[in-house]
């Protein structure tokens, strides 16, 4: 263990030392959590996001949570009847996207510069997979980013990052009731005059903790027991009910 | 209140679930369905993901029917010979209909499958009864106290393997029940419901038998087909939510109180127009979801897995 502190201290001096990268101390900003806990009660999180910048510039964070495949349908009138037709597969299609900048993004830079980095609705590199016969791309793919920012799930505008006194900035990332637990990651990018000065990325995860967890598990783990146990509630449930009116 | 479902991975209000549980204790008592037919378009509505909301409310019909059991019992509502042999049709069916599922979802429309046969069996049922018992009705009101057949004689009736069925007051083929189980099992599996919206009915028109028996036989029989359902949905698919189960099953304890006072109260004929009139009203929202132009075209539909 002291051997371990040793190493790391030895290693924070050296990285103090080492010449400056690319602008690497530019930015510097922190979350107010690292994890989410599902818990019974979750009914949507709030995490704070911090940090300086040497002298002002523009910010712009990104949040987004694990990658899902997912088929876009296409409903058409058959005979009177709505009828799923055409369909389009997408990869890489984040469950969760949120952005918030401290000014309109194309205010702040051009839109390559954002497509670099994956940043804004229009950035995001969906991989158009298997499709059924003619399907369109471009409004498959408008289509789910619609249905997503209906359900919530993707920023609809750009948030707010707040500036106080020119170098301190915060924002507030809140995740719905209805986010899905897994990786997520959080990153700020630093901007001036249209140019990525400086980023940061880290890891938040959102996970089920305590009864929701162990429910869970058990549900995976251990199916057939599962279902008997849910079985054996319902039949005391159903039971009791039936007592119940035996007294009355 | 907000509670997180764990398996349904979303968070809904305890209230809503109470009373959407209570509705189904009610229904179930008073007309031996489950209520699934209802239950399940609900909760798809409040955000739970539909195989979730199929496989858990079929849990939640096993409590529902072991207290609609029990209060049935009581009273010797119960053909537990009758009940056996539906049971035996039953499970061939759902086996039968479990094929005939992955088949048609390997074809990639059994969504709408589903929705169009709710359609023909609520809109047949549902018109078959509501004619049927305004007709009793007025024929009541015209005469008094006046006795008429108990059922009418068919093709049905000559059916070879005749049965007696005491408590039914029938005489039949065994076929009948054993063909009227196998259709329900396959609606069992399409649809993942009790099948006793569809079952209650056949029962009291095709086979004849008497309205509170028919209930009280078809309640006993979906003990054991829901059990088995959810075992296998635990197995299968893990989309058994035994949080949002026991959520609903406490407001289930309170609508089948409700149910169990107020239906002795009302006479069979009553019963059948409300229990018509529920499956009416639903055959006609079905129509209008299948027909009426969708907010939006698109759906998403999420894979399962990471990419």
């Amino acid at each position: 263990m002291r051997r371990l502190t040793a190493a790391a201290v030895v290693l924070a001096i050296a990285l103090a030392l080492w010449p400056r990268g690319a602008g690497a101390d530019y930015l510097v900003a922190d979350l107010s959590k690292r994890r989410i806990d599902i818990t019974l009660g979750f009914a949507g999180a709030e995490v704070l996001l911090f940090g300086a910048t040497d002298t002002g510039g523009d910010v712009v964070v990104v949040v987004r949570g694990p990658n899902q495949k997912v088929v876009v349908r296409h409903k058409d009138r058959l005979g009177g009847i709505w009828v799923n037709r055409e369909w389009m597969q997408f990869n890489n299609v984040p469950n969760f996207y949120y952005v918030a900048s401290s000014r309109p993004l194309e205010v702040i830079a051009s839109q390559p510069t954002f497509a670099g980095i994956e940043v804004g609705l229009k950035n995001l590199r969906m991989t158009p997979g298997d499709s059924s016969q003619g399907a369109d791309a471009d409004s498959f793919r408008a289509a789910l980013v619609r249905v997503k920012q209906h359900e919530g799930l993707y920023a609809t505008g750009s948030g707010q990052v707040n500036f106080i006194g020119g170098r301190l900035f915060r924002t507030t990332v809140s995740f719905p009731a209805t986010v899905e637990p897994g990786p997520y990651t959080v990153e700020v990018f630093l901007l001036r005059k249209g140019n990525v000065e400086s980023a940061q990325r880290w890891p938040l995860f959102i996970t089920k903790v305590g009864v929701s967890a162990s429910v869970f598990e058990r549900a995976h783990e251990d199916p057939a027991l599962y279902g008997l146990v849910a079985v054996a509630i319902a039949v005391m449930a159903g039971w009791l009910g039936a007592a119940g009116l035996w007294k009355v | 209140m907000q509670v997180y479902l764990p398996i349904a991975q979303i968070s809904v209000d305890v209230f809503v679930l109470l009373a959407m549980g209570a509705a189904v204790g009610f229904l179930s008592s008073l007309f031996g369905v489950g209520g699934g037919f209802l239950i399940t378009p609900l909760l798809i509505f409040i955000g739970i993901p539909p195989p979730v909301a199929v496989a858990t409310q079929i849990n939640q019909v096993v409590g529902a029917s072991v207290s609609g059991t029990v209060a049935h019992w009581r009273r010797g509502n119960i053909d537990f010979k009758m009940g056996l042999v539906l049971m035996v049709g039953t499970i061939l069916g759902s086996t039968a209909g479990v094929n005939l599922f992955a088949m048609l979802k390997r074809a990639g429309q059994i969504d709408l499958v589903i929705v169009l046969l709710y359609i023909v069996f609520l809109g047949g049922i549902g018109s078959l009864m509501l004619a049927e018992s305004l007709r009793a009705l007025l024929r009541r009101r015209r005469a008094p106290g006046a006795r008429f057949k108990l059922h009418q004689h068919t093709w049905l009736h000559g059916l070879p393997l005749k049965m007696r069925f005491r408590k039914s007051r029938l005489y039949i083929s065994a076929l009948l029940p054993l063909g009227l189980g196998f259709i329900t099992g396959i609606l069992i599996a399409m649809m993942g419901v009790g099948g006793g919206f569809f079952l209650v009915p056949s029962k009291i028109y095709l086979l004849g038998m008497p309205t509170a028996i028919a209930v009280g036989t078809s309640l006993f029989q979906t003990i054991f087909v829901a059990a088995y359902s959810t075992l296998l949905q635990s197995i299968e698919t893990q989309t058994v939510d035994i949080l949002l189960a026991i959520v609903l099953l406490v407001g289930g304890l309170l609508g089948t109180q409700v149910g169990a006072r107020i239906g002795p109260k009302l006479q069979g004929d009553q019963l059948r127009i409300l229990l018509a009139l529920l499956i009416v009203g639903v055959w006609v929202k079905l129509v209008f979801d299948v027909t009426a132009t969708p907010a939006d075209v698109y759906s998403l539909d999420v894979l399962m897995g990471p990419s």
